[in-house]
């Protein structure tokens, strides 16, 4: 390395690649591997769209309609399995090889083969998951949190495959993770400092560590399932001296720092785009790396807000409710910081800071539901409720998918190297943004006034907020399509890109040109 | 950069140690869990090993009410219930409850009562001396029993709780039945 000394036009030309199938199944390269890591989570967040369909179309009207209850149960199960594992955090780590490598200097990952295996058994993963559900019996129809005895004497026999897909989408998860690892630890060009990393990279590092902590987990808790379901062990079947309750324990343990894990890399995400456009270095850089790392800490700590109404003790009850209400602190400096960055700067609205300035707010809103289920007295009228499905959704559709959206639409000049249409992202944001406050908006009243969660029938006092909340649910469906239009359009051409394309940017995948050359910073840039 | 080879394997080694580490704390939390419970009476859970016998007096200045309520898991036809709903006993005073279980099935069958008890709290405070949930309960085809329950309440009990209710599950194991219950279901007949 230290003998090398080239310029990024000299690099360009070392774009050998094999051609065909071959390059991208084998590839070790982060960028391809990066792609197909976004690919496929466009893929699944179709797959689990149609599917969110399939619910709100069932739910358009009261009564049965177009689906047997077990299949309703199964496409609430399977969306949000396919959502969180398959859309959400393969994005995350397709746009974490992306660009950790090339904002630290780094010329790929740490460990490209490893990079290369843990993209590729995730397919595997969901094509178990989702040909499950065409098997006799049926998917998986006991939501995604599989609380036992739903998932263990009530299942269907597919429950195995479900068990092996969350498997290996751990084990993918768990690889990704290292390699990001590795990767931000021994990867940096000279000069990067920890506190000089741009904070996607931190918050990354940070969820990577999570992620670690916690797949495991989920790993055991599968595990677990699957020796009480088929081989006889009575880990959460009370008659064998088991508990149920046990499980949701060892579950909320993974998950709930799971919720993090699908959120920590927006902050990430957002605190790059906003200074951006506001033309302004990000107000409180350090307290940001501080409130990720609080965030995280935290999330270990509060598990049991998801199980108010197990019947805990009251101290138990008072200890995770004050926990988490805590975590509105660190969660309130980032909003707070976005809000100074923007602070007198000189703001304008690309596309990708419409989908910032919607992330702050209305992942805000989120967070404001969640300390409003953070209460313990009041979760126990939210509780299972549409209430918590507005509350959560507003946090990873309007957070983490819209900040997804952000990134695809800032950093998509750098990947195919020529500037989107951004009359129809426009009109893709503006549809969004409309739709998904009509689909998840109304959810809350339904909540606050009954309705439960996770059931195909409803009164009839219902019917008024589901017909807004079904019609807002097929456009929000329909309006994605417009950014898989907008995605496409741009791969195949357009106008040409700059390097930089955004005045206000920094950052080294700014340096290179755009589309970003094959191999990056095969010498190692010098940062300031 | 080449330098960085054995420091990478060296990161990657301690990183998958974590992550089979977390993968057995998935595992430790069960017995933790249970330590946890017993310790703190969290998810009101009463002893399944026979208690002493009481050596504590009788504390006649109070009086707790006891409720007794039972229930079927699926797939469990028997009819299962306590002679009397509910007991005022004083701390330290020891009493004896019989719960009634018929089956009514032409199968002979073995059944486990899981007990639990609201507030949790108070489970810290019950001892039970005998239990007919010590023991899976063989039942030959239509006969009955009657089951003993024989406790008492631990005199250090806090004067909040006033009232507590200790419930049973009935849970069918006779697919899992040990072999002291299928030898008391042969003698049986």
């Amino acid at each position: 390395m230290s003998t090398v000394v080239d310029d990024h036009n000299h690099e360009a030309h070392h774009d050998h690649k094999p051609s065909g199938i071959t390059r991208w199944l084998f590839t070790t390269n982060h960028k391809d591997i990066g792609s197909m890591y976004l690919w496929f989570s466009l893929i699944m967040f179709f797959v689990g769209g149609a599917m969110a369909m399939v619910i709100r179309a069932e739910l358009f009207q009261p009564g049965l309609q177009l689906v047997e209850p077990q299949f309703f149960n199964q496409m609430t199960t399977v969306h949000g399995l396919v959502m969180i594992f398959g859309a959400v955090m393969p994005a995350f780590t397709g746009l974490a090889n992306w660009m950790v490598p090339m904002m630290i200097g780094a010329p790929d990952m740490a460990l490209p083969r490893m990079n290369n295996w843990s993209f590729w058994i995730l397919p595997f993963a969901f094509v178990i998951l989702l040909s499950s559900l065409f098997m006799e019996g049926g998917g998986p129809d006991f939501g995604w949190t599989f609380y036992a005895p739903l998932s263990t004497t009530y299942s269907n026999d597919s429950t195995a495959l479900f068990v092996f897909a969350v498997h290996i989408m751990g084990i993918s998860s768990i690889m990704g993770a290292i390699n990001v690892i590795v990767t931000i630890i021994n990867m940096r060009a000279p000069g990067m400092t920890y506190m000089k990393m741009p904070l996607f990279v931190w918050t990354w590092l940070i969820t990577a560590f999570l992620l670690i902590a916690v797949m495991p987990v989920l790993a055991g808790a599968v595990t677990m399932v699957l020796t009480d379901k088929y081989f006889g062990t009575s880990f959460f079947d009370a008659a064998g001296g088991g508990d149920p309750v046990m499980f949701q324990h060892i579950f909320w343990f993974f998950g709930h720092p799971e919720v993090y894990i699908m959120i920590l890399p927006s902050f990430g995400i957002i605190s790059a785009i906003i200074p951006t456009f506001s033309r302004k270095k990000l107000f409180g850089y350090s307290s940001m790396v501080y409130a990720t790392g609080s965030i995280a800490i935290l999330s270990f700590l509060v598990w049991a807000h998801h199980m108010f109404t197990t019947g805990m003790p009251v101290f138990a009850e008072l200890f995770f409710m004050y926990f988490t209400m805590l975590i509105a602190v660190p969660t309130g400096v980032k909003v707070f910081n976005w809000v100074a960055t923007m602070w007198r700067g000189a703001i304008t609205f690309e596309v990708p800071m419409l989908f910032a300035l919607a992330f702050v707010i209305l992942f805000t809103i989120g967070g404001f539901s969640g300390v409003m289920l953070a209460m313990t007295p009041v979760d126990f009228q939210y509780h299972d409720t549409y209430f918590v499905v507005a509350h959560f959704h507003y946090v990873l559709v309007t957070g983490a998918i819209f900040s997804i959206m952000a990134a695809s639409y800032y950093w998509l000049p750098k990947w195919t190297g020529h500037m989107y249409d951004t009359t129809l992202a426009r009109l893709h944001f503006w549809t969004s943004l409309i739709s998904v406050n009509l689909l998840f908006f109304p959810m809350h009243f339904a909540g606050l006034a009954g309705m439960p969660r996770r059931i195909p029938d409803y009164a009839v006092q219902f019917a008024d907020i589901n017909q807004i909340t079904s019609i807002g649910g097929f456009a929000f469906g329909l309006s994605q399509l417009l950014f898989l239009w907008v995605v496409i359009k741009c791969a195949r051409g357009g106008e040409k890109a700059a390097a930089k394309p955004w005045e206000g940017a920094e950052g080294l995948e700014w340096t290179v040109p755009s589309p970003a050359p094959y191999h990056t910073f095969e010498t190692p840039p010098k940062v300031e | 950069m080449s330098d960085q080879g054995p420091n990478n394997s060296k990161i990657v080694k301690r990183l998958l140690l974590t992550v089979a580490g977390m993968f057995a704390f998935g595992f430790a939390l069960v017995p933790l869990y249970d330590v946890f419970c017993e310790v703190t009476g969290f998810n009101g859970r009463t002893n399944n090993e026979p208690a002493a016998v009481s050596q504590h007096e009788v504390d006649k200045s109070r009086t707790v009410r006891v409720q007794f309520i039972t229930r079927n898991a699926q797939g469990i036809p028997w009819k299962f219930e306590p002679e009397i709903n509910e007991v005022r006993v004083h701390p330290g005073e020891v009493r004896v409850v019989n719960f009634l279980a018929s089956n009514p099935t032409r199968d002979d069958m073995v059944a486990q009562a899981i007990p639990s008890i609201a507030p949790a709290e108070a489970s810290l405070y019950l001892n039970k001396v005998e239990c007919f949930c010590f023991n899976q309960q063989p039942l030959a085809a239509g006969n009955d029993a009657e089951m003993p329950m024989q406790f008492y309440i631990d005199p250090e009990i806090p004067d909040h709780i006033t009232t507590f209710t200790l419930s049973y599950t009935l849970y069918d194991m006779t697919a899992k039945a040990t072999p002291e219950s299928l030898a008391l279901l042969e003698s049986t007949e």
